[in-house]
């Protein structure tokens, strides 16, 4: 072995996902705004990012998810239920920092108790997480009849908040809790377990990680991030639709999977989910500047999906061999 | 028993390699009519290879197959199927919804008019299948899920003899069975031995080699040994066709000086596999833990390290009485384990191997709760220095080194954890011979340092020549305790096997 990397392997570090993805959102912005100048303007790129910045977020905890070898398909619905909730008590008069505070604690405490059934039952996420999905899906819409959320108290609005009146909130908490989540993951032995978990749960036990706690915790942690996520959406419009986003939960996972999350666990980063998450939201943005209908967004991002899947499994294969 | 005429099956000068293996070479073996011929050898003797290339599903490299003095190729697991070969694997392939007859005739079922399944045609021909064998209790419409395991097997057999099956290979078909049902299997083979079929049996055991079989073919590392009739040998002469006189050359034993005991376990019992077992490890000793697959050895390891807690019994630890209920209480106990499966149980293969290094030992490479990645580097460049790990980088994915070199990262990140209690299972199985003397010159230093080894192994010339002392399991209990000078091959063989005749019989 060498301690000294060689220039392969520096290529390989800057052909990383990450690399790659900052650079497709760069050259991606220069294309379209050869094409139609006004996409590259200080109001479109802000709206880019602040309508999306909560899709990030929320792809912070599915990264998690992912790489501990797990995935939850019922985030989409929790937002809703959660944008809601934090939107009524809001509207009934609590006060604002309660109205803020329950959603993360809900958000917690269902995703903490999927993780438990996940861990202690055996049960595949994919099937916990579907069931909590129509749950919250159903249940929503039968207790508000789909009535939308009006007459929001003005203190309520997180997402209008500018820090040193030129940051927005938003994208200040996108960046924030990236490189907290990014951090935590890299430096921090609780961070690692979640790789040893998804990578190989039996080694990961035999060596005193327990992956049952890891499970718990990793959808906690995205409960958590959810219920920010919940409040950057409650927050960003003067009304909440009290239904949940269609979709919403694919294009989270979406965000993960292109960012370079192994659907198979034990790989990938939260800046590459958070770049990739840009990314989408830029490419939505962009199609409509070129004068491409919006219905080819899906088709686009679906494209993207299968591109980094098959990427990710040949690469597997070549690194680790047949198995 | 064998009769005139050529054999019914044979292979000859059979070669067969896998990349960087050499599986099988020059080895010859044939099956008369009315013959049970035993096929005997330790684990990756061959056997299994060997039975692959004649039911079909490995092609040789060289070498003749002959069917009925013809030769023949067996391009697939149907041709060998057509030529009247049947087998049947440990693993038993059944369909457990379908029903008995329905798994006889899956495939080749009774047809009616416009090619429908004629149910009560296969229900009459299973029914017959069965009288012919007198299984009185197997039902042909009873699921097979809700079948003991010897009735599982009967299906097997009744479906190999559904496609009029001439051979019949078994592997290891006892390991499964309780006393009663092998006597039951050896009625059948012995009828179906009457009938005129050859019978295949690979076995560990040598009281059922010497009662069912006719002949005797022993493999080693590929080779072919010999073929004895088993009425002119006995188990000593087989063990040692097994094993070969190549231990004392291969292992240079370190002689270290044996301190306190490490380790004393009483009486643990985990069911099911664990049953009432004592163990004591000094410090700078190596004991040796052998038995046949299935023996228990496994799952004692997994019960000293908290995987599969004891039920009930006691651990001490240097004289102190310890509970050990998770692999991290063990681990913070100072015990470790290095499981027989690297791939499955060992390693992270997606991780560097930096990571991977350091992964048992994380909690004490924190600081302020930070992974202090400094100290974590430092870690894993002396433990690929130590270990002689040959990998381009220490980011390198784990999974891309060769076998030797993952099992020095298993070994390694343990012992990065300074044990004083290390188990050792199957350390050296499916690494090349370099890397094997390598990993025991390691255990010889770390026994000079006072640690305390116990080593499960397979490989009887491994445990003849590393262990001061060596205990045997049978069926989760120790059946023996040799000292390094009376452990010889033919006595340990003798006790894993249950052979009553053998020297150093426990109670």
């Amino acid at each position: 072995m060498s301690a000294a990397a060689s220039p392969v392997q520096i290529l390989r570090r800057i052909a990383s996902q990450e690399a790659m993805l900052a650079v497709a959102i760069i050259g991606l912005a220069i294309v379209v705004g050869f094409v139609n100048p006004r996409f590259l303007s200080a109001n479109n790129l802000s709206d880019l990012l602040l309508g999306n910045a909560y899709i990030a977020v929320a792809a912070i905890g599915m990264s998690m998810v992912i790489v501990s070898g797990n995935i939850d398909i019922s985030v989409g619905a929790l937002i809703g239920v959660l944008a809601t909730v934090s939107g009524s008590l809001a509207v009934a008069g609590y006060p604002i920092a309660f109205a803020w505070g329950a959603p993360l604690v809900i958000g917690i405490a269902v995703m903490a108790a999927q993780g438990a059934v996940v861990a202690y039952l055996g049960i595949p996420s994919i099937v916990v997480t579907l069931g909590m999905w129509s749950i919250l899906k159903g249940g929503l819409i039968s207790v508000t009849g789909g009535r939308w959320i009006t007459d929001l108290p003005n203190s309520f609005h997180l997402a209008d908040v500018e820090v040193f009146g030129v940051l927005p909130m938003p994208v200040l908490i996108m960046v924030g809790a990236t490189i907290l989540a990014a951090i935590w993951m890299r430096f921090w032995p609780g961070g690692r377990a979640i790789y040893a978990a998804g990578g190989n749960p039996e080694a990961a036990r035999l060596c005193g990680v327990s992956p049952r706690r890891t499970t718990i915790f990793v959808f906690a942690a995205h409960g958590f991030f959810a219920g920010i996520a919940a409040l950057m959406f409650a927050t960003q419009l003067r009304v909440i639709q009290s239904t949940t986003p269609a979709g919403l939960e694919l294009v989270v996972i979406t965000a993960s999977v292109v960012g370079g999350v192994s659907i198979l666990g034990g790989v990938g980063t939260v800046i590459g989910s958070t770049l990739a998450a840009v990314l989408l939201a830029e490419i939505a943005s962009a199609l409509v500047f070129i004068n491409v209908s919006p219905y080819w967004t899906h088709a686009v991002q679906g494209s993207l999906i299968l591109a980094t899947v098959i990427a990710d499994i040949l690469r597997r294969r070549r690194r680790l061999g047949a198995a | 028993m064998s009769e005139a005429g050529p054999p019914r099956l044979e292979v000859r000068d059979i070669e067969k390699s896998f990349p960087g293996v050499r599986a099988l070479s020059g080895v010859s073996y044939d099956v008369h009519a009315g013959e049970v011929h035993a096929l005997m050898g330790e684990n990756g003797a061959g056997k299994s290879t060997l039975i692959k290339i004649m039911s079909g599903v490995v092609q040789p490299d060289k070498g003749a197959i002959l069917i009925d003095g013809l030769e023949s190729r067996l391009a697939g697991p149907d041709d060998a199927r057509r030529a009247g070969i049947a087998t049947i694997y440990q693993e038993l392939l059944l369909f457990p919804e379908l029903t008995v007859a329905e798994n006889i005739f899956l495939g080749h079922a009774p047809k009616g008019r416009f090619g429908r399944i004629d149910l009560s045609a296969m229900r009459e021909r299973a029914r017959a299948l069965i009288a012919s064998l007198d299984i009185d209790e197997l039902d042909a419409d009873e699921t097979v899920g809700r079948l003991s395991v010897g009735n599982r097997q009967r299906v097997e057999i009744l479906r190999a003899l559904s496609h009029d099956a001439r051979v019949l290979i078994m592997d290891e078909p006892t390991a499964a069975l309780t006393e009663t049902d092998v006597r039951r299997l050896f009625d059948i083979v012995r009828r179906l031995r009457a009938r005129g079929v050859g019978v295949v049996y690979i076995s560990h055991r040598m009281d059922e080699i010497f009662e069912i079989s006719d002949r005797v073919t022993v493999l080693r590392d590929g080779a072919f040994i010999g073929t004895r009739q088993t009425r002119e040998t006995n188990s000593g002469e087989l063990v040692e066709m097994m094993v070969g006189r190549r231990i004392e050359a291969l292992f240079p034993k370190v002689e270290a000086p044996l301190g306190e005991a490490v380790l004393e376990a009483r009486d643990l019992v985990a069911k099911p596999m664990t049953r009432g077992v004592s163990v004591t490890v000094r410090a700078g000793e190596i004991v040796g833990l052998a038995g046949l697959v299935g023996s228990g050895r496994s799952e004692l390891a997994q019960t000293l390290f908290g995987v599969t807690p004891a039920e009930s019994g006691e651990i001490r630890l240097n004289g102190e009485l310890v509970s050990i209920r998770s692999p991290a209480e063990g681990r913070a106990l100072g015990v470790a384990y290095v499981p027989e499966d690297r791939g499955t149980q060992g390693l992270v293969r997606a991780m560097s191997v930096k990571h991977n290094f350091s992964l048992a030992g994380l909690n004490r490479l924190t600081w302020l709760g930070f992974i202090d990645r400094a100290a974590e580097l430092k870690l894993a460049r002396d433990a690929v220095k130590q270990f002689d790990v040959k990998t381009s980088s220490l980011d390198e994915a784990a999974g891309r080194l060769s076998g030797g070199n993952q099992q020095k990262i298993v070994l390694g990140k343990w012992l990065a954890n300074k044990p004083r209690l290390l188990i050792l299972d199957e350390p050296t199985r499916g690494i090349d011979v370099g890397a094997k003397a390598e990993i025991h010159r390691l255990m010889g230093v770390l026994v000079r340092e006072g640690v305390a080894i116990l080593m499960i192994s397979s490989e009887l010339p491994e445990v003849l020549g590393m262990s001061d002392r060596v205990l045997v399991m049978r069926e989760g209990r120790i059946v023996a305790e040799l000292p390094r000078a009376e452990a010889t091959p033919s006595a340990v063989g003798a006790a894993m096997m249950g052979d009553l005749s053998g020297r150093g019989q426990a109670a």
